[in-house]
């Protein structure tokens, strides 16, 4: 098993930090995990992109030309990467901010409204949270708890926001088993 | 401390060479391997060590030759255009025979250059960047786990044979964050002490000299020493990854984190048919020469040098070694544009066809 995925954004949107907890909480369960961060040299504004991969086996690679899944989180990263989803696969896309829809039935297409459920939680910053949810969700390998460990123990030093983040993640879980979309 | 962790190859560079007894860290910030001094600078006070910021490149080296002078296990690390700044103080340290370790993450060009992952200096640091003919260790790991098994055994190649061992690796080395397994933290008393050379207090009875500078005749000696020990090491010290070389017909050479991107490409092409294998150098220097004294060049037909480098410069070297004995080619990406393995087999694909 060998699973690549790009989360691609602005910086400040949190798409480092969706990456690093997938990544983070595969190496916890004894899978091998790669996470490769691209940004440029300012804080926000700029765009971002990780590369995550994760196998049971090793992994050669840490950045791929097709990958399994792709999230997007903004209008740059949807025109930019949706294309390199390989057939097959799956394209998450922030709804709240994109408007584009996917043409084409060769890949599965997830629309999340990551921001309105996340200012709906009450902090817009956690959208990053909400879209790792719905994540999280369509993979039944990923332990939903020790996902939330991972959330955790990324809090250091920020507790009180913890529950903000695990309510967003849980949000997001929700969502995708309601069945939207 | 676990001694598993989910961690970014410049901090494990650094708690590596924590665990190998380096005790004192000196540098100056630059990217693409900053965490490996922040991390320096928590750690290394945990463990009685020291960490300075120095006020530039070459006061860190400078730092990094009294530290050394000392016998204390030292390290400092840089990028590219570092190395260039060090390279004064690192010539001479050399010269003086000062055992320390030093780690430089590559950029995407010259001067400024930029921060993504590229191997722009693979001819600055094999075949420079040291003044007076001297040269050192110089070591290229492809995954974390790698940089933290040479960087702990970097240390004893520094002491057994009194040099520098400078580990080469790039953006995508230095940043990407994956499984490691630290090894044993050493315990210092257990490490050479280096009495016969080390000053540490005056001692009117034995009077030790550091020095790079003999009169001509010593000097001579000294050279023609050196010159025996880089020829030893190559006998000795060389080190490569061999993946499916032996029935090959064409042959991929990378180094670093492109070696690892080159193992993937290799399994996919054979899955294509066609009969690829990779030569992964490890130790840059010395470099692994003989193994192209051992190809069958009536099997192999083309040589592909793969490099996060425009103009090549690996392919220079390979050019050399194979002396026109099959055909060499280069395909590289650069100014920190990722390589992509997908790109690669259809570059290869490409040359086939030609």
């Amino acid at each position: 098993m060998e699973r690549s995925l790009l989360v691609a954004g602005f910086g400040g949107q949190g798409v480092m930090l969706i990456g690093k907890n997938i990544g983070y909480t595969a190496s916890k369960k004894d899978l091998n995990a790669t996470f490769f961060p691209a940004y440029g040299a300012e804080m926000r504004g700029g765009t971002a992109n990780c590369s995550v991969v994760v196998s049971d086996s090793k992994i050669c690679s840490p950045v791929k030309q097709e990958l399994d899944e792709i999230i997007v989180m903004n209008d740059l990263s949807y025109e930019k990467f949706a294309g390199r989803v390989k057939k097959g696969g799956a394209l998450y896309i922030n709804s709240s901010l994109i408007e584009a829809k996917y043409e084409g039935d060769d890949i599965t297409t997830y629309y999340v409204p990551v921001a309105d459920i996340a200012r709906k939680v009450g902090n817009p910053l956690v959208a990053n949270m909400v879209m790792l949810g719905a994540y999280v969700a369509n993979h039944e390998d990923i332990d939903v708890e020790s996902m939330k460990e991972t959330i955790k123990e990324n809090l250091h030093g920020k507790e009180n926001l913890i529950d903000v983040n695990i309510k967003a993640f849980e949000e997001g879980i929700n969502l995708m088993k309601g069945g939207t979309q | 401390m676990n001694d598993k962790l989910f961690v970014k190859g410049s901090e494990a560079i650094a708690e590596a060479a924590v665990r190998a007894g380096c005790r004192f860290f000196a540098g100056y910030p630059i990217t693409p391997q900053n965490e490996l001094p922040e991390y320096m600078s928590w750690r290394l006070p945990e463990v009685g060590g020291t960490y300075v910021q120095g006020e530039s490149e070459m006061a860190s080296m400078n730092m990094i030759f009294g530290a050394a002078s000392t016998g204390t296990r030292c390290m400092t690390s840089s990028s590219g255009p570092g190395l260039s700044l060090k390279a004064e103080s690192l010539s001479c340290a050399l010269g003086s025979k000062l055992p320390h370790v030093m780690a430089i993450m590559m950029r995407g060009g010259p001067g400024h250059g930029i921060i993504f992952p590229a191997q722009q200096d693979y001819e600055f640091a094999v075949h420079g960047p040291c003044h007076g003919g001297v040269k050192q260790f110089i070591l290229a790991p492809s995954t974390a786990q790698e940089a933290v098994d040479l960087t702990y055994s970097s240390f004893d190649i520094a002491d057994k044979y009194r040099t520098g061992v400078l580990i080469l690796g790039d953006g995508f080395l230095a940043n990407t964050i994956e499984n490691v397994t630290f090894p044993p933290m050493k315990k210092l008393e257990d490490l050479p002490q280096h009495k016969d050379w080390k000053i540490t207090e005056y001692d009117p009875n034995h009077h030790k000299l550091i020095t790079s500078y003999f009169p001509p005749e010593i000097m001579e000696q000294e050279n023609i020493k050196m010159g025996q020990m880089y020829e030893y090491w190559e006998e000795h010290e060389t080190q490569y990854q061999n993946y499916l070389m032996d029935d090959c017909e064409i042959l991929i050479c990378a180094y670093g984190s492109t070696g690892r991107i080159c193992e993937e490409v290799v399994d996919e092409l054979r899955n294509e048919g066609l009969k690829v294998g990779l030569f992964r150098p490890i130790t840059l220097h010395p470099f692994p020469k003989k193994v192209f004294e051992e190809i069958d060049y009536n099997r192999v037909k083309l040589i592909v040098s793969v490099e996060m480098a425009i103009p090549g410069q690996l392919v220079e070297d390979i050019k050399n070694y194979v002396a026109r004995r099959t055909r060499v080619e280069h395909f590289g990406r650069s100014g920190g544009v990722l390589i992509n393995p997908g790109e690669i087999k259809e570059a290869i694909h490409k040359m086939v066809e030609e």
